[in-house]
């Protein structure tokens, strides 16, 4: 459920909202991105209407530099292809533009998430007896692997933040320490987790994630309550600051067209 | 040089039991009127390959066509879980369903290795996941040129590659526009194709960016809107509500199988599917 948030301003938001604005403000102009569908896609659209006009979306599908003037409900959306400088095949897409070393920022989500920012999209429980079959890898391995630095969002809560993988589906800082450039990934790994609740980064030398921002409104035992593991929390914990009236109006905009 | 034939022959001569078959396109120009022809024709003992398997997938996993499938992805775009494909890899319903998973970019890498004749393909990725633990497709490979160690993956070559296009031309020449997929790929890796089309044209749109010459091709068959729910670009739109209403018909296997009856065996083909598709009948 999305939660009516109230504080002593005349702005009210959603927690999609707050989570949609910090991921938008994460882009600078002319960062090529390659993302997905959902927050990742409206956060992407809302840096381009807004801060960053020159940011280059790229979706899997293959369209490069694409301008939808709504947010797109799939990846393969028409008007994303109709709106792009290049279409090109999924092949294509995989192998000169991701792998090439094209993209500074690849957006991911998951179903669960560890300490060290891997990813699991794949099963819950056994591989082979899943008690719950999700999806499974789709793009993310390539991005996580390969985009310059990755960042993802996602509802912080225990089922989502878990001690301890089912399955690495996309590999984030691996088992932390300087592990993950050891496996030869391209890409830094992920730079920021954006939640419900507030943001973690890696530490800088042990790459575990840190709480290192709370969302107005926001405490620390919801954070910790929202995490299976025991979370760090940054000695210089900040409050995200909230919306501006002019980011939740471009926001809106975006939404309703 | 191909027949343009009835989607029924086609499916007939060209898919057998027991055949590895690709059906291509992703997001847009989904063959799904061919999916449901070999539902149709009680094929069974498919090996299924699709990047993404979404709908038509489910709906072959659900009747019981496939005892495998190769993929990167499985879901209902934009909506959630696919039922069928979850319960015959859960519950083993209506038979267990063995899977062979890859990621998009792996997929991608066995497509153009089969297209380009090669026995493997290498890409960088795979490791620190678990996906090479359970995939026996997906090895390592050292380059001959640096020593760096990388992801090798076996060369998918189907029996038929399956995909819908916007145009034939009366050459039987294909073409098509909008987003590409890796439909080119699958094609040309397949020992035999077969491609739906929304209309024979005597001359190709100007919009056309991908053209498979007639020779690389061994069937045609024209079915318009032969991709809904999905899009045909320059068509018709993508069908948003039927993925929607897709989640509760395929919930439960016994409302999915009253579907299955009315909606294909009791149909004699996708245009008979589609007027009873309440609203898609009178597009």
């Amino acid at each position: 459920m999305v939660t009516q948030l109230d504080f002593d301003t005349d702005l009210t938001f959603t927690a999609d909202e707050m989570m949609t604005i910090v991921a938008s403000r994460e882009l600078s102009d002319g960062d090529v991105v390659f993302v997905g569908i959902g927050i990742p896609s409206t956060a992407a659209n809302l840096a381009r209407r807004t801060h960053a006009p020159n940011v280059v979306l790229v979706y899997e599908s293959g369209t490069i530099g694409t301008k939808p003037t709504r947010p797109p409900l799939s990846i393969g959306d028409g008007e994303l292809a109709e709106t792009a400088d290049a279409v090109v095949s999924v092949s294509e897409i995989f192998s000169y533009w991701l792998q090439g070393g094209r993209i500074d920022i690849g957006f991911l989500g998951a179903a669960q998430l560890d300490r060290w920012g891997n990813l699991n999209t794949t099963v819950v429980g056994d591989y082979d007896h899943p008690t719950v079959r999700l999806p499974g890898a789709g793009g993310a391995p390539e991005i996580a692997f390969n985009a310059r630095k990755t960042m993802i969002v996602l509802r912080q809560n225990p089922r989502a933040f878990v001690d301890r993988l089912d399955f690495i589906s996309s590999v984030g800082h691996y088992e932390g320490h300087g592990s993950r450039r050891a496996l030869g990934a391209a890409g830094s790994g992920p730079s920021i987790i954006i939640t419900d609740i507030g943001v973690l980064r890696p530490d800088v030398t042990t790459h575990e994630l840190v709480l290192v921002s709370l969302h107005p409104g926001r405490t620390i035992d919801e954070a910790l309550n929202g995490t299976g593991w025991a979370l760090r929390v940054s000695d210089e914990l900040t409050t995200t600051e909230p919306p501006t009236a002019s980011e939740l109006a471009a926001l809106r905009e975006l939404s309703s067209s | 040089m191909p027949t343009i034939t009835t989607l029924h022959d086609a499916v007939a001569e060209h898919v057998h039991d027991g055949d590895t078959v690709a059906l291509e396109g992703f997001t847009h120009l989904i063959p799904v009127a061919a999916g449901h022809e070999i539902i149709r024709q009680r094929r069974r003992d498919l090996r299924l390959v699709r990047m993404t398997p979404d709908i038509v997938y489910d709906q072959m996993i659900g009747a019981g066509a496939a005892t495998s499938l190769v993929f990167s992805w499985g879901g209902n775009p934009g909506v959630g879980s696919l039922h069928r494909f979850r319960e015959a890899i859960e519950k083993g319903y209506p038979h267990p369903l063995s899977i062979e998973e890859h990621s998009h970019g792996g997929m991608a890498v066995r497509y153009s290795a089969g297209a380009s004749g090669l026995p493997f393909g290498v890409l960088r990725g795979y490791t620190g996941t678990d996906l090479p633990r359970y995939t026996d497709s997906i090895s390592t490979v050292q380059c001959p040129f640096t020593g760096e160690s990388l992801a090798a993956v076996s060369a998918l070559n189907p029996d038929v590659g399956i995909i819908h296009a916007q145009q034939a031309d009366r050459d039987g020449n294909i073409g098509l526009w909008g987003i590409q997929g890796v439909q080119k790929e699958a094609v040309l890796a397949s020992r035999r194709s077969i491609v739906t089309v929304e209309e024979v044209v005597d001359t190709f749109d100007s919009r056309v960016r991908v053209v498979l010459p007639s020779w690389v091709i061994s069937a045609i068959a024209v079915v318009p809107r032969g991709a809904h729910p999905s899009y045909a670009h320059g068509y018709y739109e993508r069908d948003n509500v039927y993925y929607r209403e897709w989640d509760e018909i395929s919930r439960d296997h016994d409302r999915f199988n009253e579907w299955l009856e009315q909606h294909v065996y009791d149909t004699e083909d996708f245009a008979q599917h589609l007027a009873m598709t309440p609203h898609v009948a009178g597009v």
